[in-house]
């Protein structure tokens, strides 16, 4: 079985010998490079460009700003059909009169070289009248603050409330409640390669071939098409090797959309590839949420109620095409959701301010839902005295409570929350770390203990995005063909980033075909070729487009099998393949090899009504469903230095449930990545801004990224609880290391302090913010 | 070079100051000069009563030398801070101290070893102490056309004291507070360098004499030293490690470096 088969992905070795090409390897004839004027300030009102200096420079071929390209590219707004009150004012390529966020593109040069292109940068005068900011969403939202979009009445960009039972009564007659306010600071999702685009105009035929570093290349087609107005059929976006992405690139960037108008109005090649200056500044932002919240208690650890109020301080526009609403709106549904309670509400305000755009970065909302709720059992089993796994495993949805739609609107199939907490306790010994943590207490080393579960939203179907309105497809199609020599292309519209999901769609193929996985190529990110499908996003590679090449290579394996019935006068049900070769019992027929040389090559041979097809198609979208709901907990330990502040990961834990796995190697590494990027946020990763709205992390030395150093060893073991939804059974896994990370380590430094009297709610927990809450500082 | 009319040149060693400050864009020399091949500068001499590393000695290569290792066991000890391999491997002494990093290894660890630097220029050569040598955040009192050749540090005594310790978020990042101390045996002549607190490595003159007064490193010298050391440093502002939390990690870093000490 190649199903379950851990091996290792398919890309792996290229890249390991150095012979990736990413967009920055490709170079094309007449190709010229793009650098970016961009905003110096928060809020300002553009006075004048002054682009002669720059123009005059040797080198520069053109200077563009919001005048120069306004007739090649249309503007856009980011609505959202679900979310109708959403504000969504007007944005453009290049900032039209007025820049709202530091770092907003203003004016592009096209130079012969990016060094001139940048050279030329510097040349290029913008008048500017500042303009009041604001930078928190506390102050967006005061009465008298500052308007960033004139048209509207306030900077509230949208706001709502989920309600399920009665919390006001649950908290009345609860015995205990806890409440805590917490800080989720922004980050981003740092990919090692930057985002880049190499733009191809072709005037003779109208025709725009783009290579980007993305994850949606038929997205990008449709969006491309429609901004530049030009037929979709004559737009092909190339994803090459993509050196992560996490989210970042499965948005439209203005800066990318440049190059792409530069490309039609130069008729030359335009490569841009953000520095990193650019991408801290002009990438997608994520979280930047204050959240308080309430749980109520019963005496024996009930979980009765909870209140969630998200201030949710979102950039100074929604992204587009996806629109920024979906982390604010995961939080608000996914707090608390692995737990039994009746009485719920979360209160959403989404506020515009002076800061990057915030997007769908690895995980949306989870860590913070789950971070919230996982503190909140903490604290409430404290105040109760309760053991905190006790009261967890308790509370945990289980057995005849599914099917089930939580109190929060996600539908659950089925959640293996108890089974996952009995593996984890397999793992580590709590009751051996609690002996450990107070014998080491006594000579001033403090250890903590950090549980967290969570719920991962995978595989989204097609009713968010449809009845959206955007043109975003949750739809997988996979074509298969098989060569005249037996092999199979499969083409499919997921798309790897690293994440290995070309490996797993080859190994349903060889399964299901029953051909070595070395007969199965996987053909993916190219817009032109592959069937339209949505990419990579949202953990949905292996439920969707894994479904997908299951259903084509069904419908592959029966063509074959029925050529070969015909052939051999034989009855196909009778007929099998195994390793390449037709065979019934222990009988070998003939090979695949020959069904397809006859198939291709001497069809006449083959009876009409015989289903001779040797290229298939099959799509698949989940119906009715929303997500895959899969799941699983983490375990961290960490010891914290409580005279310096630094906190260092001992051990991590993760047992999780994403259905049927395709591959464990790669599902692990997922995981594992996940961790370390949840271990970022929770330590590390922060893009601070001071009160003018100045990025004052624009480099490495600055915006701390996890290093192996130090990351612990992270085990990982899995629950597999296939879903019923699909023939292949799948979940998605990728937001789940992401998603338990921060709120294990939050409770597990919260456990290391709790003797000394201390709390904290703050994440990333820098040693500062640490003493801080420790009183010594 | 350096001293052309009309030329802006910067010198380039080992290139892991230069290369990021060209990439921001916050130099822009109108030519480099490459001096990586001037193996003179590429030696560690023992001379009497002193050693001179060469500003040309990469790290990577201090941190192999046996001379060193027995000589100044500080540095070696400084070294496993700075950066990871890769950086080690290209980044010079004389590249380190001439950037002047206020949280450079190097600087304090020259500083506590009452290094001399040897500058020269087409109008001769010059030793300036490391007291005097470190100017300002990034300042040095190299002159326009000198550079710096090398670095003489004084043989200590027997049964010295060299201790060097650092707070860092991570592995390799720049210290958020560091201290190097080198004294004679049972903590006499201490010396003192701080990286990170100031706008220089600095020595902490008070906190000095007062160990030196107290001759010991425990019971209430100890926390009188911490206290002194605490009032003496006044670190910058900085959004995300306010001057408090500086102070605090140098007084931790003494606490821990005296509790060392003790028998």
């Amino acid at each position: 079985m190649s199903i379950g088969a851990e091996v290792p992905r398919d890309r792996a070795k290229r890249l390991l010998l150095g012979r990736g090409r990413f967009v920055d390897d490709i170079s094309l004839p007449r190709m010229l490079h793009l650098a970016f004027v961009r905003s110096t300030h928060a809020h300002a009102r553009i006075e004048a460009i002054d682009c002669a200096e720059a123009r005059a420079l040797e080198g520069v071929v053109a200077v563009l700003t919001a005048a120069e390209i306004a007739d090649g590219v249309a503007s856009w707004r980011a609505e959202h059909k679900l979310f109708p009150a959403m504000a969504a004012p007007e944005q453009f390529a290049l900032a039209r009169d007025i820049v709202r966020w530091q770092g907003e593109a203003v004016a592009a040069v096209v130079a012969h070289s990016r060094a001139v292109a940048e050279d030329g940068a510097e040349l290029v005068d913008v008048s500017w009248t500042e303009l009041p900011n604001v930078v928190d969403g506390k102050q967006a939202l005061a009465p008298d603050a500052p308007l960033l979009h004139g048209h509207m009445d306030s900077n509230l960009a949208y706001t709502t409330v989920i309600e399920a039972g009665n919390t006001r009564k649950a908290f009345e007659s609860a015995d205990v409640v806890v409440e805590e306010t917490f800080r989720f600071h922004r980050h981003t999702g740092v990919s090692l390669e930057a985002r880049g685009i190499i733009a191809e105009f072709e005037p003779g035929e109208d025709r725009l071939t783009v290579h980007q570093s993305h994850q949606t290349p038929h997205q990008q087609q449709d969006l491309y098409a429609r901004l530049l107005g030009l037929p979709e059929h004559k737009v092909r976006v190339i994803c090459p090797d993509v050196g992560g992405a996490f989210g970042l690139k499965h948005h439209l960037m203005a800066d990318e959309l440049v190059a792409c108008v530069a490309a039609k109005l130069l008729a030359r090649p335009i490569k841009y590839i953000a520095d990193r200056m650019d991408s801290f500044l002009a990438d997608i932002h994520c979280r930047d949420h204050e959240v308080t919240a309430r749980m109520a208690f019963s005496q024996a650890g009930d979980i009765l109620a909870l209140e969630v109020d998200d201030l949710f301080n979102a950039g100074a526009y929604g992204q587009y095409p996806r629109t920024s609403i979906a982390e604010g709106n995961q939080i608000s549904r996914l707090t608390g959701a692995p737990y039994r309670h009746e009485h719920y509400r979360a209160n959403l305000a989404m506020a515009f301010l002076n800061k990057g755009i915030l997007g769908h970065i690895r995980s949306v909302g989870h860590p913070i839902a789950c971070a919230v709720a996982e503190r909140l059992i903490d604290l409430g089993a404290g105040k109760l005295e309760l053991d905190p796994i006790a009261v967890r495993r308790r509370n945990y949805l289980h057995g005849d409570d599914f099917p089930r739609t939580s109190v929060g609107g996600v539908e659950f199939e089925h959640l293996s929350l108890r089974d996952c907490l009995d593996k984890a306790l397999t793992m580590i010994d709590v009751a051996r770390f609690r002996e450990d943590q107070a014998g080491l207490r006594a000579q001033g080393i403090y250890r903590g203990l950090g549980i967290a579960t969570f719920v991962e939203l995978t595989a989204i179907g097609p009713e968010y995005y449809g009845e959206g309105g955007q043109h975003i497809s949750a739809q997988e199609t996979c074509l298969m063909r098989l060569e005249a020599s037996g092999t199979v292309r499969c083409y499919t519209g997921a798309t790897d980033q690293g994440q290995g999901i070309d490996t797993g769609i080859q190994q349903v193929a060889a399964d299901t075909l029953g051909l070595p996985m070395a007969a199965i190529e996987v053909i993916s990110g190219d817009s032109a070729l592959c069937p339209m499908g949505g990419g990579s996003w949202g953990s949905r590679g292996a439920a969707l487009a894994g479904e997908a090449a299951l259903r084509a290579a069904s419908t592959l394996r029966h063509n074959i099998l029925a050529i070969a019935a015909s052939l051999l006068q034989k009855d196909a049900g009778c007929l099998d393949i195994k390793a390449g070769e037709v065979v019934e019992g222990g009988i070998t027929h003939m090979s695949v090899a020959e069904i397809a040389r006859i198939g291709h090559f001497q069809p006449y041979t083959i009876p009409h009504g015989v289903p001779a097809d040797l290229t298939v198609t099959a799509r698949y979208a989940t119906t009715g469903r929303m997500f895959l709901a899969g799941n699983g907990l983490q375990i961290a330990t960490v010891e914290v230095d409580v005279e310096s502040g630094i906190v260092t990961p001992l051990r991590h834990l993760v047992v999780h449930d994403c259905g049927r796995i395709l591959n464990p190697l790669l599902v692990r590494e997922q995981v594992r990545g996940g961790v370390v990027q949840g271990i970022g946020s929770a330590l590390y990763e922060e893009l601070r801004y001071d009160n003018a709205g100045h990025l004052l992390t624009g480099s490495f030395a600055d915006y701390l990224v996890p290093m192996a150093g130090e990351m612990p060893d992270i085990e990982v073991a899995h629950i597999e609880t296939p879903t019923a939804t699909s023939e292949l059974g799948a979940k998605g896994a990728g937001e789940a290391g992401t998603a338990g990370a921060v709120g294990a380590i939050l409770n597990a430094v919260n456990d290391a302090i709790l003797p000394l009297g201390a709390t904290i709610a703050e994440v990333p927990i820098t040693p500062p913010r640490l003493l801080k809450a420790l009183g010594r500082i | 070079m350096l001293a052309l009319p009309g030329e802006d040149g910067a010198i380039i060693a080992g290139g892991q100051s230069l290369l990021p400050l060209l990439n921001f864009r916050l130099a822009a020399p109108s030519c480099l000069i490459d001096i990586g091949r001037l193996d003179e500068l590429r030696r560690i001499v023992e001379g009497d009563g002193y050693i001179e590393i060469g500003g040309l000695v990469r790290h990577c290569e201090l941190a192999a030398s046996a001379v060193i290792g027995e000589a100044f066991p500080l540095l070696h000890q400084a070294i496993g801070h700075i950066a990871h391999p890769g950086v080690r491997h290209r980044g010079t002494l004389g590249g380190s101290l001439a950037m002047a990093d206020p949280a450079g290894e190097l600087g304090a660890c020259c500083l506590a070893l009452e290094g001399r630097m040897s500058l020269q220029s087409v109008r001769g050569q010059r030793w300036v102490g490391a007291e005097d040598f470190f100017t300002g955040i990034y300042e040095t009192a190299l002159a326009g056309d000198e550079i710096l050749t090398a670095v003489r540090l004084p043989r200590r005594g027997p049964g010295g004291i060299q201790i060097f310790k650092e707070v860092a978020r991570r592995r390799g990042d720049f210290a958020l507070a560091g201290l190097a101390l080198v004294a004679g045996a049972n903590l006499s002549n201490p010396r003192l360098a701080l990286l990170g607190v100031a706008d220089r490595p600095v020595l902490a003159a008070r906190t000095m004499a007062l160990l030196r007064e107290d001759g010991s490193a425990m019971g209430s010298a100890v926390d009188r030293a911490v206290a002194q050391i605490g009032k003496e440093v006044d670190p910058a502002q900085d959004p995300a490690y306010p001057p408090a939390y500086r102070r605090h990690l140098v007084q931790v870093l003494l606490r821990r470096t005296l509790a060392e000490l003790s028998p």
